[in-house]
């Protein structure tokens, strides 16, 4: 039995154990990585779109859009700019980025970048 | 002036066969693979299925001449060599309309294979396609949701679904049974599953087994703050029952049930495909019985058939193979009926063993589900593979965890967005799989323990249906 390691998800300890869909059960992304996804959603042809959320609601369906869908950005700085800024006005939320796919009619990306601390 | 009554047989090539017949965008088409008695000539044997698949029977009848059997008979138009195989051909076969009822895949089905594969003249026959016009496609009422309307449900973008069948196939009480739900839900994955043969049974009833499973599916959303569901199984001895499960799974809130279309029937199937169309519920869809019907290479329905019946009955996941894991299945004819799940347009593509260009339209996709024998080491083969609109179910995969559901769904889940991560930087995963999965092993030694478990289990059996090619 030593050898088992317990799995310590549980209800009461929230920073440990809320997740908030993709990429939430790796580490968070580094910056080439950040860079590479958000890439992949322009050249996917998606229009990115930041949100933000206290942790305590993420459950939500609808997170606080930040602004407006970036439609037809290109720029990757551009689109980290506009994450950073979200994140400074609203140090203790979750800030995601989607993509948006006009053709699904569907997010085809959808990632937590700055993460809040869970309550 | 109108035919006069000639008694006795005529030879089926003589009304059947019509090489210079055009291809109506109204007619359903089919493709059959025929194996003939000796001496019997193709157009022969084809006129005959053609036939006995529509209107035509072994004698004229003087009936024949009440109706403008012209219009109404299926007719074959086209006949092909098999790439590779001389005991056989291809034979192409156009069916107007209006003989068949709108909405019914059942129709279709015992039209189109109810008779003629006992036919004497013939020693096999396998169904290898079929053409649904989408004048008949838009009678059908298809998937009750679809991929798009589950992601936003799910609230799940930008990667596969994961999922796991609760092992011990049979066995386990309701409470326990639960508790492997709880575990593997709160380790990570998206659902778990009812086996197939989990109805209702004397170790666990349905009704036990629906309240225990909900309680896990609430609980475990509560601890992780994401979406979770489980495939509750209505597969039942009677559509009364099965509609009293389902009933009982929207009482409790369930986002999801499940269904075996082909044991559990089309008539079943497509009916509560409506309900819960009607009810806002997802339906997971397991093909039990399809091998007896799909694997031989020359008698049956091709599985490229049953999941273009699937889409049209009604169903918004359909297990559908994994390539890489212990049951059976080629990788061209998988990548093939994939799009035929997904895809709103696919064209004809004999490389994959699409024979038809299918238009269906509107009508919403249904997921494709890889399961059976599958754990981390095929991860970046399976997102490689199967792409986001997929589900990849891991059983024993996840049970199997030296450290439990739990550790073996968060195994899943750290690979799974490992292998998403790296491909959306470009990375190949079937060439760098193993170093993808080898550095997110460093940040979760859940990873690290399950890779270490499963490493040297393969499933390498060639297989044994395969898309007709050339001998070389």
């Amino acid at each position: 039995m030593s050898d088992v390691q317990d799995y310590g998800s549980n209800l009461s300890d929230a920073a440990l154990s809320r997740k908030y869909e993709t990429f939430s059960y790796l580490p968070a992304l580094s910056t080439e990585s950040t860079r590479a996804q958000i890439q992949y959603i322009v050249d996917k042809g998606w229009n990115p779109g930041i949100e933000h959320t206290e942790p305590e609601n993420a459950i939500s369906n609808y997170w606080y859009m930040w602004k407006l869908p970036l439609f037809g950005e290109t720029d990757v700085d551009v689109i980290l700019a506009e994450l950073e800024a979200c994140h400074k006005a609203h140090p203790d939320n979750h800030v995601r980025l989607l993509g948006f796919d006009n053709f699904a009619q569907s997010a085809g990306a959808s990632m937590v970048i700055y993460r809040g601390v869970s309550v | 002036m109108a035919k006069q009554y000639d008694a006795g047989v005529k030879e089926y090539r003589d009304t059947y066969w019509t090489p210079d017949y055009s291809v109506k965008e109204t007619d359903i088409l089919a493709c059959f693979k025929i194996t003939p008695q000796d001496g019997v000539p193709r157009e022969e044997v084809a006129a005959a299925v053609a036939a006995e698949s529509s209107t035509g029977t072994w004698t004229t009848v003087w009936t024949d001449l009440l109706t403008d059997l012209d219009y109404y008979k299926g007719r074959c138009y086209a006949i092909e060599d098999v790439p590779g195989d001389d005991t056989c051909f291809y034979a192409f076969v156009a069916y107007p309309i209006d003989l068949f009822e709108e909405g019914s895949v059942v129709n279709i089905l015992t039209s189109l294979v109810g008779n003629v594969f006992g036919f004497k003249a013939l020693r096999a026959l396998r169904l290898e396609d079929i053409r649904f016009p989408i004048a008949y496609v838009m009678t059908c009422n298809g998937p009750p949701q679809g991929i798009q309307q589950e992601r936003d449900i799910l609230n799940k973008y930008g990667r596969p679904l994961l999922g796991c069948t609760i092992k011990p196939k049979l066995g386990l009480s309701a409470k326990n049974y639960g508790r492997a739900c709880y575990e593997g839900l709160r380790g990570g994955l998206d659902f778990t599953k009812d086996d197939e043969n989990v109805n209702s049974q004397p170790f666990m009833r349905w009704r036990a087994r629906f309240d225990f499973v909900m309680e896990a599916i609430h609980k475990a959303e509560a601890e992780t703050g994401e979406r979770k569901g489980h495939y509750l199984n209505v597969t039942a001895p009677t559509c009364d029952e099965m509609m009293k499960r389902a009933e009982y799974a929207k009482e409790l809130g369930a986002p999801i049930i499940m269904h075996d279309y082909l044991t559990g029937g089309l008539t079943a199937n497509t009916g509560l495909a409506q309900w819960c169309q009607d009810n806002g519920m997802l339906l997971h869809i397991h093909r039990a019985m399809h091998a007896v019907l799909d694997r031989n290479p020359h008698h049956g329905i091709h599985f490229r058939v049953l999941t273009k019946v699937l889409r049209l009955s009604g169903g918004d996941h359909l297990h559908s193979g994994t390539v890489v894991g212990k049951l059976e299945g080629d990788r061209d004819a998988t990548l093939g009926w994939i799009d035929i799940m997904r895809e709103s347009y696919i064209k004809e593509d004999r490389s994959r063993g699409i024979f038809f260009d299918q238009d269906w339209g509107s009508m919403p996709g249904v997921i494709p589900v890889a399961s059976g024998g599958i754990h981390v080491w095929h991860m970046p083969a399976l997102v490689s593979i199967f792409g986001d609109d997929s589900c990849l179910q891991f059983g024993g995969g996840t049970l199997g965890h030296p450290w439990g559901n739990a550790a073996g769904a968060a195994a899943n889940r750290v690979a799974v967005e490992a292998c998403v991560e790296a491909r959306n930087m470009g990375v190949e995963l079937e060439k760098e799989g193993k170093d993808i999965l080898n550095k997110a092993a460093k940040h979760s030694p859940e990873l690290k323990i399950a890779m270490e478990t499963w490493k040297e289990i393969k499933f390498e059996f060639d297989t044994v249906d395969k898309i007709d090619v050339a001998h070389k």
